[in-house]
């Protein structure tokens, strides 16, 4: 079976800790995506599950095996690059068998393998180009199909989609998905694009700083994200947040922020009560900020000034002013709204999310 | 599809055991150092110990077949008193500095010339090199014969066009002698120097000629304000291996002149090899030859300084 | 790009330009005219008033075949050959093992290695001769073509290394990793994909290395004493003059023969070498 175990796993880079004590457990035939910016270790800990970099401390565990001390080549894995590292030199067809022939796979059962990778991937007709005959997206299922028929325990994709333009990273996005329910084999992602992450993953794990900030399902992460700044990567656009002031007035928690002010339901209000008369910080996403008709009970709505309209089709995103702070909001495109309008925005208390000012963790 | 099919027979499931070669090539350090070991053995056996039996020799008075005895820095102090290597060392620094200069500003020119586009580009870059690539000794008994007093083609020309008016012993005449030498030196260096300088022009945006234009900047200024800047780089390179190379020069002179007349030629090179190869004084020869060494290593130190600032900025 | 007037471009351009081709090239013509001219052409003083230069009325073969049949050109052109084939092959081998390690691996004192051969590539042959003979001796390799074939390299590691160098790190790391991954070992990778992706570079070490070892005067000078193991550069030099009395017409026919094969490589494999060339200055 080929779970895959990193037990306390470090890097250290001379002075620069790059991995900080990473736990992780992806299950068999899971698709697991490490996401985060770039230089938060997520390369670095895919590196070291690959055998390409050294490990500082802690384990890696393939099946069950701990791979610490194997090559590359004897922990069977496969790679994805992100410039696809097809060999210059070979032509489609030995660069997928390239792999099978170190591991002295019978010639007939190579030409087989590849042919069904090649059929699978749609390259049929290219196997004997070159690599720089072939255009961006075919490199890049050359470079899928390399990996497939080595029949790996786990597949490995370092940000492989990066360097497609955006309308075929889309198209490859759910290629690549569907690859993975046919072959039904464990992977693990990485990239710095959350919608990729949200897309493809079973599970998301967002790291930062070399730290795993939060692991779990996609939806997992954009509702109940565990701090400020998970709730600011996952999500596009990225959620609003504005510093409040919790104030008890009349039995009721309020939230006083520049521009606007809330009134808390009851529930809210009960997780909340510790942090009475301190600074917190409200996370509200651009979807969840409507228009507000009317009926919206007033501790829950506030004004706001249009600066910049952006009809993208089927979403509308307005760019507001909302006393000192800028928010976004992401409103149906049926709103007919224009610069410098003034409108009112409605919140729902159960889509607020609420962080602590200091160690920016959930409330 | 078949995909489950083939998954089925997994055949790497295990890792499979490797050779204790194989795993020690697997580190990098022994593989790097098994990568390293024919070249550390070659330059070993014939740089760092004739170097090591170079300064030995030099501080002995070994001949040919004796091994000698050693007479501390006796060789080096003889030196300094030995006015024909006192004319050497000064002659080297004449060839050294007249030919770099002249190597210099002659390949830049011929690099720009070459930087434009005209028909037979290609061509005339590839003839242009060749004094560079064909055997030196052999280009030079050429010039040799060209020089010849009473046979030669460059006296008839300069005759011809009424430029002298008697003959020029070029290589006979001390006081030329040194000139003639610079002069075949400067045509086998050219081509090197601007070929390198091409490509370090090819390198340099043409757009930046074409936006220093639009500035108004005149062809002068384009050439000292945006492209020498830029090629600097690369000249600094190209410079210290020349400099290196005529420092050592030994062949030109060899066959022009044989250091002579009257030692007029005679370089650091020439001199050790007449000393050493020539009469046998092993250990004199040396210490001539090794007293090349703090000067190219002052040559290199500044040079490569210099080059090291160059790049900083 | 930048035009003028016409005459400027004949100014700036053309001549300058016309110069310095006539003056580069010349001697190659002087050397061919010599080679075919017969003696009696050859020993006119210049001052004489038939003296002809550019041109020979009689054209003759007789220098050429003189060099070919009652000399030991021949096989001083044999001993060349080998002798510049070994030691780049010798070269090449260590220059790319040593090109790769200190390009791609990491180990220590590998900083220290790297400047040690670059200090190497920068000692000129005439620094260590009078030393290397004396050790060519005590190794019973004076007067073989081993005197040579082993101590060319010294000067050709370095610069094939340094050359390579510069061709094995612009070779995306990926790919080697990704045929780690693949199943090759760190060896498997080097040979398999790094090498052949690195050709053009070894090609033009090679050929520069071949130039240069074709070339090289001094050493040979030294380590060579007998007449049938020399090489080109040397045998002319010395075999074709006797006393004071040089054979013009057999050492220009010589020095154009011993040119053939270098111009020969040298005009199949112009980008390459200039790629050598240029790569070599490289900082």
């Amino acid at each position: 079976m080929a779970r895959v175990i990193l037990r306390n796993l470090n890097k250290f880079y001379d002075d620069v800790h790059a991995v900080k004590s990473v736990n992780l457990e992806i299950r068999d035939k899971e698709f697991v995506v490490l996401v985060g910016p770039s230089g938060c270790g997520k390369t670095t800990t895919l590196r070291m599950l690959a055998g390409l970099e050294s490990i500082s401390s802690g384990q890696v565990l393939i099946g069950d095996t701990v791979v610490n001390d194997l090559a590359p080549m004897d922990r069977d894995i496969a790679m994805v690059f992100q410039n696809y590292a097809l060999y210059p030199h070979m032509s489609v067809y030995d660069n997928m068998a390239f792999g099978l022939k170190m591991r002295k796979v019978d010639r007939n059962d190579i030409r087989k393998r590849v042919q069904e990778a090649a059929d699978i991937l749609g390259i049929q007709d290219y196997l004997a180009r070159k690599p720089r005959q072939l255009s961006g997206g075919q490199r890049q299922r050359v470079a899928l199909g390399r990996a497939i028929v080595r029949h790996p325990q786990v597949f490995l994709f370092d940000e492989p989609l990066s360097n497609l333009d955006a309308k075929l990273r889309v198209q490859m996005r759910v290629e690549l998905k569907k690859l993975h329910n046919r072959l039904n084999t464990t992977a693990v992602y990485v990239t710095h694009d959350q919608v990729e992450a949200m897309t493809l993953g079973d599970r998301v794990v967002v790291m930062r700083g070399g730290v795993v900030q939060q692991v779990g399902e996609p939806l997992e992460l954009y509702n109940a994200p565990v701090n400020r700044f998970v709730a600011g990567f996952i999500g596009s656009p990225a959620m609003n947040f504005a510093p409040a002031r919790l104030r008890d007035g009349a039995g009721k928690l309020h939230a006083d922020a520049s521009g606007f002010g809330l009134q808390l339901p009851a529930d809210i209000a009960a997780r909340l009560r510790p942090y009475t008369g301190r600074e917190v910080i409200v996370g509200v996403r651009p979807e969840d900020l409507q228009v507000a008709n009317g009926s919206y009970p007033p501790g829950l709505c506030f004004d706001a000034m249009v600066e910049v309209v952006e009809r993208l089709g089927a979403e509308v995103l307005l760019d507001l002013q909302v006393g000192q702070h800028t928010m976004v909001a992401s409103v149906e495109p049926g709103v007919a709204a224009r610069r410098g309008d003034k409108l009112r925005f409605a919140l729902k208390p159960e889509r607020l999310h609420f962080f602590d000012a200091s160690s920016e963790a959930a409330i | 599809m078949a995909i489950s099919d083939v998954l089925s027979h997994r055949a790497f499931a295990q890792a499979p055991r490797r050779g204790a070669a194989t795993r020690l090539l697997e580190d990098e350090r022994w593989l790097a150092a098994v990568l390293l070991l024919p070249t550390v053995i070659l330059l070993g056996l014939f740089i760092a110990y004739p170097f090591v039996e170079g300064v030995w020799l030099s501080v002995t008075d070994a001949t040919v077949g004796v091994p000698g005895h050693f007479v501390g820095l006796a060789n080096f102090t003889a030196l300094l008193h030995d006015s024909i290597f006192l004319v050497a060392v000064r002659n080297t620094f004449v060839y050294t500095a007249v030919a770099t200069v002249l190597k210099l500003a002659l390949g830049l020119w011929l690099a720009l010339l070459l930087n434009r586009h005209f028909r037979g580009k290609a061509f005339t870059r590839a003839f242009v090199l060749l004094p560079f690539i064909i055997p030196t000794v052999l280009s030079t008994f050429a010039w040799k014969w060209m020089f010849d007093p009473t046979f030669s083609v460059i006296n008839w020309t300069l005759f011809q066009l009424g430029i002298i008016h008697g003959r020029i012993n070029w290589l006979g005449d001390p006081s030329l002698a040194l000139i003639s030498v610079i002069i075949v030196n400067v045509w086998r260096g050219v081509p090197f120097y601007a070929i390198s300088l091409l490509a370090g022009l090819q390198t340099i945006n043409p757009e930046l000629q074409e936006a220093a234009a639009i500035d108004g900047a005149r062809p002068w200024q384009r050439f000292w304000h945006v492209t020498w800047p830029l090629l600097l780089p690369v000249t600094m390179v190209v410079v210290l291996f020349s400099v290196i190379q005529t420092f050592a020069d030994f062949q030109l002179v060899y066959v022009l002149t044989g250091g002579g007349p009257a030692n007029a030629t005679q370089l650091f090179a020439t001199y050790a090899y007449q000393i050493g190869v020539g009469t046998g004084l092993l250990s004199q020869g040396a210490a001539v030859s090794l007293a090349m060494f703090p000067f190219l290593l002052i040559i290199v130190v500044v040079q490569l300084l210099y080059i090291r600032r160059v790049e900083v900025h | 790009m930048i035009e003028g007037a016409k005459w400027r471009r004949w100014v700036y351009f053309y001549i300058p330009l016309g110069v310095f081709v006539l003056w580069l090239l010349f001697p190659f013509y002087w050397m061919l005219v010599t080679s075919v001219r017969p003696d009696r052409e050859l020993y006119r003083p210049w001052t004489a008033p038939n003296y002809a230069p550019f041109w020979t009325a009689h054209p003759t073969l007789v220098h050429i075949t003189d060099l070919l049949t009652q000399t030991l050109f021949i096989r001083w052109m044999a001993n060349t050959l080998f002798i510049a084939i070994l030691a780049t092959l010798i070269s090449l081998f260590c220059g790319l093992l040593a090109g790769y390690a200190l390009s791609r691996l990491k180990f220590p004192g590998g900083g220290a290695l790297g400047t040690g051969i670059f200090i190497t590539y920068l000692v000129p042959q005439t620094l260590l001769f009078i030393p290397l003979a004396n050790i060519i001796r005590n190794f019973s390799l004076g007067d073989t073509p081993w005197a040579l074939i082993l101590t060319y390299p010294t000067f050709l590691i370095p610069f094939c290394t340094w050359l390579l160098m510069g061709y094995f790190k612009a070779i995306p790391r990926e790919l080697e990793e990704c045929a780690r991954i693949d199943g090759a070992t760190r060896w498997k990778a080097m040979l398999y994909i790094i090498f052949p992706i690195a050709v053009p570079g070894i090609l033009s070490a090679g050929i520069f290395a071949f130039t240069l070892s074709w070339n090289e005067f001094i050493y040979a000078l030294v380590f060579l004493s007998s007449a049938e193991q020399k090489t080109v550069s040397v045998g002319v030099t010395s075999e074709l003059v006797r006393g004071d009395v040089f054979y013009w017409g057999q050492l220009m026919a010589g020095a154009l023969l011993g040119s053939v094969p270098v111009a020969f490589i040298y005009s199949f494999f112009v980008e390459h070498y200039v790629a050598g060339l240029t790569g070599s200055v490289k900082g």
